[in-house]
Formats: structure tokens, C-alpha cells, sequence
């Protein structure tokens, strides 16, 4: 802002200095045109802003705000505020909870009490819904009279003061509880964080998956940066017919791509027909459903993301430095570690920025061609979203994604610039 | 810009057709072989019949995509055909219209629905019977050389059968079998599948064969995967294996030891916008001839009616012929412990 | 590059052909997906893989039969519709508010231009998963999932990036004293956009579309959460299929994407060309 006042006012002549009026009609000039220049752009911010913020907006608010269980059994919620978390609840609230139990499995919604239970504690689920089952078929009477001793009866579960503080603790609406378990942490009976107790996936999951992105940065810098200085040295008919081999798979459909993948990679596939062929293996090989399998294909996918701002940068060097270095009789190795390749950082740290953000955050390669050992964190997101219909937790762990990903793409604009991906 | 027009011209068009398509039915069920057979015998009949428009959708099945539609409030399919195992969980929670009893035709010999039908097949007030079917495991005579598998412990046994097994990827019927592989009599697998003890002692079974265990997710990669070499033994619905020894002439055999029967029933969605066509299709699709044709697939009947259309020499390949030898997949058992194993299911495949 | 300067000694040879052959392979990595996939789709057998009578050339091997399944697959027929549509309308919309937009963008005057620009363009970085599970979320409650409209505004939402990319582009050559002048004379903004602007950036702005048609055209992810049995598109068809049931109707359906990437890849050439020579590059 203050650039362009600066600029305007170098237009004048010098010691000249603005009048009043001038000045404020220069402002008003200057807010005119910056109102238009926004007016322009304000109908496409609210269209993203609708179609694409409010969604992102959602799913964060999704992974702390879970009102399931204050829902279904407000009364036996409200009942056990006065319940001081050591031994069992009074039995008052049992039989509340036999009562709301009995109302949940004639309205059939015992299930989703079960399941979101069962995330706070693992194994109550069965015990939520079986008791349901029994209490369905008592008489209301016979329930408010006797609620506490049937239900400790229906199962012995409800005689642990950990079932108890499970409820208590799911009946808050908003809660960290899936943000602990993204990272592989639960609270204990004290409240304390500490490491879960049960299976430790999720850390792992993200280590994983950056490892498999870290793997396929690399190769396609090894594979990429070789072909790049090839396609930006060649005569410019040549380079623009090897462009084009480059282009195709690029502008190629990713599921034709994928496709391909699982042809070739089968255990009656193309690449075992011809190991076999020539006699290097007698067994076909495990390819197909593997870690192996994701990086290969996600390495051939993602490649021209590499050789694209590579190619951009390369071909803006004059070829006559490494000329004079060579021909100053320096040997060749060092003359392109010296004169060459640091000038070629520009496009390596965006290509390889740009290739390390996109594979983080993958689906439907690993999904297709990667088996249970190829799986990285979208596959598990997507498969709380679709399989297990754990959303709060699906949306924790992509919310944690998205952190990592923003501050990747942070350093990618400050870097590169967001405006300057290459397209091709 | 006469190319835009063009394809504007084309767009709108395109659209104008699509609200005819908005109020049709929606029916899902699990491809393949046994897709086929419904859409001959059922789909396509009824469309014929009453000029209704069926879209005919495939799914893997499992309750999870019925119940992010139900609390989306989005319900998308209608009709559903749904394995027994998962009945009991998806009507309990409330993701299933009930269908009441007396809108069923009676058989084609005027035997009431009610006394026609297997009382199996009319169970659970969500779902009417489709099919008899059971999962059995089988294996290629071409690559497994010698010996041939006969039970569920030669499934376990890696040292005597190497090679790659091939599982739905669920807990249901794994676990039952793992037990069954480490000594369990198969009258006392569920009692002994809902204490710690015993899941620990499924899943530590599992692990003597963790990587040789190939996973899929629907029920038509089975016989592909037995054919292109993928796995040596591969746990399958019998009628997928039948079609592919009938139809394709693969030299594939099946082990009936400890199959698990179980039954497909249609069933509604909950909150459908068609309940009064799903009820239709239905009543339609439960008639005794409709359902005798999935003896094309070697699934058997749910009619006493159908049964007496079945052709006999098939007899011996339908799953009834094997009810001794199998054990009956138990839906309540599913119904309490589906959430909680399937849980540390995934939790175990992570590891 | 055939002939080598003087001071090139043996090694420094052996190194030049050395690099043109690592080249040479990683375009043959490139290429053999795209190049395998085509024979195989002629298989007349039900396989994934090369027949040895494929191999010794038998006519009898090939056959066009998965073209035939296409044609009759009604499944197909209504995958290739809806991808039309929904790549259609949502090119219209992304294209529309883009450019625009991306004109803004371009005045010096825009203010928070990096902020702005860098939000728009966000789209294309957000992991798709992410996205597709927040608008399942968010356009429920508005009945959009399983409906054309959700998923026209979906696919717009992704294809912006593209349209501001490629239309940035163009203007950083567009001398905005042309604008200036248009004003000058007298004509009112939108008439100097429409008869001076638009027909200048025009490239630009088509190849901006075919980018956006593209990513909606290619895209599953958002159609796996969002569309219902009514809305599949072919990729939603052909991953279902790679799932469920592999068979090569799947390659023949690809074999013709590979040839729909042919005519892109030419008319973004031919567009490339067009605005270097407007642009008097």
C-alpha cells in the first residue's frame, strides 16, 4: 500500500510537494480502484468461502463437539454430576440409567449409546447393548423399583466405577478426548494424559506416512533431476517431443495410471510375466498390495510435479558457466556441484516441497494398489469416515493433517510463492 | 463459442433427462455371480412387470455405508441385501425400516407366506430371507499340489499347506474360525468369542498365520484371487466358488468343514423416501419363483415352496447338504460384540 | 549436443551418454503405464495381464469386446453422462468467478493480495480426503450431498486454482494500459473487460478451463463422499471396479481417458502457441 503512494508521488516533479485537495483526491482515486480490484474478487471469495472454508470449518468443529451421549441419557448425565468418580454411583442413578437404557432399545438407539461408549472404553459396547436387550422386555414398575440390581444383574460391567467415569466423560459435548486418541493418548482415572493403554496406531500412522512421502520426494528427485537437465539441454524439437512423454502421463487420467499399476504389478502380471521370461526369478513376486506398491506408483505419478519446476529453473541457466568451468579444466563432479546445482535450488525445493505435500496427504493410490501395508493416514481417515462411522475421530486426525500440511504450505509460499505452481 | 453453445445446448438437455431419474429405486446387493443372478430373477423381472426403474448398485457389504446415510439424514439406497450377521446389529440400531409380515405372498401352491417360509428367513422383523448360503474356504487342485486341505485347522497350518490365505477383511466368521483351529468346539465358539480370554486367544491364532493372509473386501475378489494366484486357499460364499467351477471350468474345490451358514434378507433403509416402492419390490422379490432362481449360484431357497423347484443335481452343492458339518452364524452374538471386536480388529491389521 | 567441445575427454563423454540414457529410462518409466494399458485392453480373454497368444501376434487374442461392454453396460452409459455434466457446470462456474477474480488479483491496487491469493489457491493443496470429509459434514445439512448441485460446487471449488493459476499467467503480459486507454475513451468497465480484456486473455482463460474441466472430469475422491448411486462418474465406476471386481472393461474405459489426455494435451499446445503469438512473446 504505502509502495504505490510512494510510486505516485515519484511522479511528480521534484520538491513539489501535494496540496490538501490533491492528496485527498489521490486517496480517494487510490481506495476507488482498490474497491474495484476487491469488488472483483469478492464474488469468488464467498463462493470458496461457502464451498470450501465453511466444509474445513466443519470438520474441525467435528473433532471436539461430540453431543451423542448427553443426547440419549440427559437424565442419567444430570443424575451423576453429584457422583465423586471413586467406587459406584448411587443407585439412583442405576436405575436411571436402567430406565433410559429400556427407552433406547425400544426407540432402537442403544446401538449408538454402545458405540459412542465403547470409544471412551473399549469392550463396553456389547455389555451397553445386551443390557438394553434384557431391559427391553421388563415392566416399567418393576424398573423404576428394582432398576439398580437388574442392571448390575444384565451385566457385571456396571459394577466398574470405570464404566462409570467413561459415561460421565463422553457426556461432555465438547471434548479433546479425539485429539488424544489421534496422538495415542487417553486420560486416566485421575485425568492425567498419559500414553493409551490399548493399541498405539495413530503416531506410527504419521510417521509412516511421512517416511513413504520422504521416499517418494527422494525418488523423484533422483529420476527427475537427471531427465530435467536432459529435456532443458536438448535442441528445442527434441526437447519439446520428450516434453510431451513427460506431459501425457501428467495430463493422464490418475485412475488410468492407477490402473496400469495394478496390471503390471499383479502376481499374473506383466512385470512377473517378464522376470520370469528371462529367468531372473522362478516365483512371481509379491508386488501388488504392498509399501512397494504405493511408492512406485505414487513416485510415477507425482514425477512430472518434479520435472516441471526443475525444467522451468534449468532452463534459465546459461549453459556457458559450466562451459567455462569445464573448459578452466575443472573436473566434472565438482564443476556441477559448485556452478550448476545451487542454481538449480530455486526449482528443487519446489518441486520437492510441492511432491512431499501432495503425497502426505494421498488416498486413492494407496487405497487401490497398497494392501494393509501401504496404507497411510488418509486411507485411515477415510476409513473412520466410511467403515468404522467413528467421525469426531476421523476429523481429529484430519484436522491434525491439515496443521501439518498448512505449515508446509506456509513454507512453500514464503518460499516459492503459492502463484507460481507450474502447470505444464 | 459455437462449440459452448454446443455444449450448453447438450448440458441442458442432459439435465432435462435427469429428474426423470430422481424417483427411482435404488437396490444394492453384492455383485458378481449372485448379482447377476438377482438382477435376471428379480431386478429385471420386476421392471418388466411393473415398469419401475431399479438402479442396481454393488457394495462389500457391512452396515457402516446404511449408517452414515441414516445419520446423515441422506439416505440414498432403498433396498438392501444384508448378511444375517449384520441383521441384528443394523435393525437394533435402528437403521432399518420393519416390514410387516402380512403384506408377503403367499407361495406358488397357496401355502400362507408365513408357513411357506423357513422361520430363519422371517427371524428378525427387519429383513425377509433371500438365500441359504454359507462361507467355506477353497482351493485350486492346479497349485496346491499332493495333499489336499480338508478342514479348518489345514487353513491354519502353513507348515503343511505354505502359500497365501486369502480372508474377507471383518472379524466376523474369522474369529469363529481361529477358534475353531485352536480346539474350540464350534457349539461353544460364541461363549468362548465374548470373554478376553477367548478373543485373545482368537487373535493370538490369526497371528500364527498374519503373513500369509492376504485380505479383500468384497465377496467377488474370492474366486480372482484363486485364479490369478493371489492366494493358495481363499475363504469365500459358496455360490462364488459354484460359478466359477460351473461357468468358467476353474479346477477349484471347496472345503464344507465348519462352513458358516447364514442367510441374505432384503431389507429396507430407514427414513427411505420410497418405503411404499421398496415394500413393493420387496414382496416381488420374495416370491417363490424369484428366489428359487439363486440356485443358478448354488444358494439355496427360503421358500418350502422353492425348494421344490430346485433342480437335484445341485442339491449336494447347496449349502443345506452341509448343515451338519457347519456352524450357524450367530447374528445376536454380532449384534453386542460387531463394535468392540471390530475395533481391535482393525487395531490387530494396523499392528 | 551430437558433437562435443574440445576439452571433453572420454569421461566427460562417457558421462553425456550416460546421463541421456538415465533420461531415456525414466521416460520409458513414464510412458509404460499409458503404454501397456492399451494392448491389454484388446485382450479377448477376461485377464489383466499379456496372453501368450497376445504375444505371438494371433489375431484371435484381440478383440474389442470390453469396447462392446462398455456400450452395453447401462452403469457406463450413466457414469460417462454424469461425468460430462458435473465437469461441464462446474467449468463454467470455476472459469466464471476465476477470472474474475483473477483480474482483481492482477491490479496492482488489490489489497492483501498474497494472503488472498494464497487462500484461493488453497483448494489445490488441502489434502482431498480432508476436504471430502468436511463438506460431507457441511453440505448435508443443506441437502447437497448426493446431488448434482453438491457435486457441481465441489468440483468448482477445486478447479478455481487452476482457472486463477493459468489466468494470472496471461495477465502478467497484459498491458494494463490498454485497460487504461478503453476507460479513457469513455466505455464503462465491464465494456473495456468484455471488448478489450477478455479477447486478449482468451487463452489463458480457455486453457484455465480445460484445467478445471480436467480436475472435475478426474476426480473421485469428493464423488466417493458425495454422490449418490444417481451421480457416479466414471473414475467413481472405475474405482469401484478396481475394488470390487477387476475386469478389463476397466482398461478399455481407460484406453479411451488415455486418448480424451491426447486431444487435452494438443488443444493446450495449440492454446500455449496462440497466446505467445498474442502476446507478441
Amino acid at each position: 500500500m504505502t509502495a504505490t503512494t510512494v510510486q505516485d508521488s515519484s511522479l511528480l516533479p521534484a520538491g513539489r510537494a501535494l496540496t490538501r485537495e490533491e492528496a485527498w483526491f489521490a486517496r480517494r482515486e487510490l481506495n476507488r480502484r482498490r474497491l474495484t480490484a476487491f469488488m472483483l474478487v469478492t464474488p469468488l471469495l464467498l463462493f470458496i468461502g461457502f464451498a470450501f472454508f465453511a466444509p474445513i470449518a466443519t470438520m474441525l468443529h467435528r473433532s471436539v463437539y461430540s453431543p451423542t451421549v448427553a443426547q440419549l441419557i440427559p437424565d442419567t448425565l444430570a443424575e451423576l454430576q453429584s457422583w465423586d468418580g471413586q467406587g459406584l454411583p448411587d443407585r439412583a442413578v442405576l436405575t436411571t440409567m436402567a430406565v433410559d437404557l429400556k427407552r433406547l432399545a425400544s426407540e432402537r438407539t442403544s446401538g449408538k449409546l454402545g458405540e459412542a461408549l465403547n470409544r471412551g472404553l473399549p469392550g463396553t459396547s456389547s455389555a451397553v447393548k445386551s443390557t438394553a436387550r434384557k431391559l427391553r422386555r421388563v415392566e416399567d414398575t418393576e424398573l423404576g423399583a428394582n432398576g439398580a440390581a437388574l442392571l448390575l444383574e444384565a451385566n457385571d460391567r456396571w459394577a466398574t466405577p470405570e464404566l462409570w467415569r467413561t459415561v460421565r466423560a463422553t457426556g461432555q459435548i465438547y471434548t479433546e478426548r479425539y485429539f488424544l486418541t489421534a496422538l495415542d493418548l487417553e486420560r486416566d482415572a485421575e485425568g492425567a494424559v498419559q500414553v493409551r493403554e490399548a493399541a498405539q496406531i495413530y503416531v506410527q500412522l504419521y510417521s509412516k506416512t511421512m517416511r513413504i512421502a520422504l521416499i517418494i520426494t527422494i525418488l523423484t528427485l533422483l529420476l527427475g533431476y537427471p531427465l530435467a537437465y536432459v529435456l532443458a539441454n536438448s535442441p528445442s524439437r527434441i526437447a519439446n517431443l520428450l516434453m510431451v512423454m513427460v506431459l501425457l502421463p501428467f495430463w493422464t487420467s490418475l485412475l488410468v495410471r492407477t490402473t496400469s499399476w495394478i496390471a503390471l504389478l499383479q502376481t499374473n502380471g506383466v512385470i512377473n510375466s517378464v522376470l520370469m521370461g528371462v529367468g531372473v526369478t522362478s516365483e512371481p513376486l509379491e508386488m501388488l498390495f504392498t509399501e512397494f506398491a504405493t511408492i512406485i506408483a505414487m513416485t510415477h505419478i507425482l514425477l512430472p510435479f518434479m520435472v516441471l519446476p526443475l525444467y522451468s529453473v534449468m532452463k534459465g541457466i546459461d549453459p556457458s558457466y559450466m562451459r567455462a568451468a569445464l573448459s578452466l579444466g575443472s573436473r566434472p563432479i565438482p564443476a556441477f556441484f559448485r556452478v550448476y546445482f545451487p542454481m538449480t535450488l530455486p526449482g528443487l525445493s519446489a518441486g520437492a516441497l510441492l511432491v512431499f505435500i501432495i503425497s502426505v496427504g494421498y488416498y486413492i493410490t494407496p487405497a487401490l494398489v497398497g494392501g494393509t501395508d501401504g496404507q497411510m493416514i488418509s486411507n485411515i481417515i477415510a476409513f473412520h469416515m466410511q467403515q468404522s462411522n467413528n467421525w469426531e475421530l476421523a476429523a481429529a486426525l484430519g484436522s491434525l493433517l491439515l496443521a501439518l500440511i498448512i505449515a508446509l504450505y506456509w513454507i512453500y509460499d514464503r518460499l516459492v510463492g503459492a502463484g507460481n505452481i507450474k502447470l505444464g | 463459442m459455437k462449440l459452448t453453445n454446443l455444449l450448453a445446448g447438450a448440458a441442458v438437455l442432459a439435465l432435462m433427462a435427469a429428474p426423470a431419474l430422481a424417483q427411482d429405486l435404488t437396490a444394492v446387493s453384492f455383485g458378481g455371480a449372485y448379482g447377476a443372478a438377482q438382477k435376471e430373477h428379480m431386478i429385471d423381472p420386476y421392471m418388466a412387470e411393473t415398469g419401475a426403474k431399479v438402479l442396481f448398485e454393488d457394495y462389500s457389504g457391512g452396515i457402516a455405508e446404511i449408517k452414515a446415510q441414516v445419520e446423515a439424514g441422506n439416505i440414498q439406497w432403498d433396498v438392501v441385501d444384508i448378511e444375517v450377521i449384520d441383521l441384528e446389529r443394523a435393525c437394533s440400531e435402528g437403521l432399518l425400516e420393519v416390514i410387516p409380515r402380512d403384506i408377503l405372498p403367499a407361495g406358488d401352491d397357496g401355502v400362507a407366506a408365513e408357513d411357506d417360509f423357513f422361520p430363519a428367513a422371517l427371524a428378525n422383523e427387519c429383513g425377509v430371507g433371500v438365500i441359504f448360503w454359507s462361507i467355506i474356504y477353497a482351493y485350486s487342485s492346479e497349485t496346491i499340489g499332493g495333499e489336499e486341505p480338508s478342514t479348518i485347522g489345514d487353513f491354519f497350518d502353513t507348515a503343511k499347506f505354505p502359500g497365501k490365505r486369502a480372508m474377507r477383511k471383518r472379524p466376523q466368521v474369522n474369529l469363529e474360525w481361529a477358534l475353531i483351529a485352536d480346539g474350540v468346539a464350534a457349539n461353544e465358539v460364541y461363549d468362548v468369542l465374548s470373554t478376553d480370554e477367548g478373543q485373545a486367544r482368537a487373535f493370538a491364532k490369526l497371528d500364527t498365520i498374519r503373513d500369509d493372509l492376504v485380505w479383500f473386501d468384497s465377496w467377488s475378489q474370492a474366486p480372482q484371487l484363486l485364479n490369478d494366484g493371489g492366494a493358495v486357499m481363499v475363504q469365500s460364499a459358496n455360490g462364488r466358488i459354484f460359478g466359477a467351477i460351473k461357468d468358467d471350468g476353474r479346477p477349484f474345490k471347496m472345503v464344507w468343514d465348519n462352513n458358516v451358514f447364514d442367510l441374505d434378507v432384503w431389507a429396507i433403509v430407514k427414513g427411505t423416501p420410497n418405503l411404499d416402492q421398496a415394500l413393493d419390490f420387496v414382496k416381488f422379490a420374495t416370491g417363490t419363483k424369484p428366489l428359487s432362481g439363486m440356485q443358478d449360484v448354488a444358494y439355496g431357497p427360503t421358500r418350502r415352496s422353492g425348494s421344490a423347484l430346485v433342480d437335484p443335481a445341485i442339491t449336494e452343492d447347496l449349502p443345506t447338504a452341509h448343515i451338519d458339518e457347519g456352524l450357524k452364524a450367530d447374528g445376536i452374538f454380532w449384534a453386542d460384540f460387531g463394535e468392540s471386536l471390530g475395533e481391535k480388529f482393525n487395531e490387530w491389521l494396523l499392528k | 549436443m551430437s558433437r562435443f567441445p574440445d576439452y571433453f575427454n572420454i569421461w566427460h563423454k562417457t558421462g553425456v551418454y550416460a546421463l541421456r540414457l538415465s533420461a531415456g529410462s525414466v521416460l520409458f518409466f513414464l510412458m509404460l503405464p499409458i503404454l501397456v494399458i492399451i494392448p491389454l485392453s484388446f485382450n479377448s480373454q477376461p485377464y489383466f495381464t499379456f496372453t501368450e497368444g497376445m504375444l505371438s501376434f494371433d489375431a484371435s487374442a484381440y478383440s474389442l469386446r470390453w469396447y462392446n461392454a462398455i456400450l452395453e453396460n447401462p452403469n457406463w452409459i450413466l457414469a460417462i453422462r454424469n461425468s460430462f455434466i458435473i465437469g461441464f457446470f462446474a467449468t463454467i462456474v470455476a472459469t466464471t468467478l476465476g477470472t474474475v477474480a483473477a483480474v482483481g488479483l492482477a491490479s496492482p491496487d488489490m489489497p492483501f493480495k498474497r494472503v488472498i491469493t494464497a487462500l484461493l489457491l488453497s483448494p489445490m493443496i488441502v489434502p482431498l480426503i480432508i476436504i471430502a470429509a468436511g463438506m460431507f459434514f457441511f453440505y448435508t445439512r443443506f441437502n447437497l450431498v448426493g446431488t448434482f448441485p453438491g457435486l457441481i460446487i465441489a468440483h468448482a471449488a477445486l478447479g478455481v486454482p487452476f482457472v486463477i493459476v493459468t489466468v494470472t499467467a496471461t495477465l502478467s503480459g497484459f498491458d494494463r494500459s490498454l485497460y487504461n486507454a478503453g476507460l479513457s475513451l469513455g466505455a464503462n468497465p465491464l465494456r473495456v473487460f468484455k471488448d478489450v480484456v477478455l479477447p486478449l486473455i482468451r487463452p489463458g482463460v480457455i486453457s484455465g478451463g480445460l484445467f478445471a474441466f480436467v480436475t472435475s472430469f478426474d476426480e473421485v475422491v469428493l464423488v466417493l463422499f458425495l454422490a449418490g448411486p444417481d451421480q457416479r462418474t466414471i473414475p467413481r465406476q472405475m474405482f469401484s471396479g478396481l475394488r470390487e471386481q477387476i475386469n478389463p472393461t476397466i482398461l478399455a474405459v481407460a484406453t479411451l481417458l488415455v486418448f480424451v489426455s491426447i486431444c487435452l494435451l494438443v488443444s493446450l499446445e495449440l492454446l500455449r502457441r496462440r497466446s505467445e503469438r498474442l502476446r507478441g512473446v
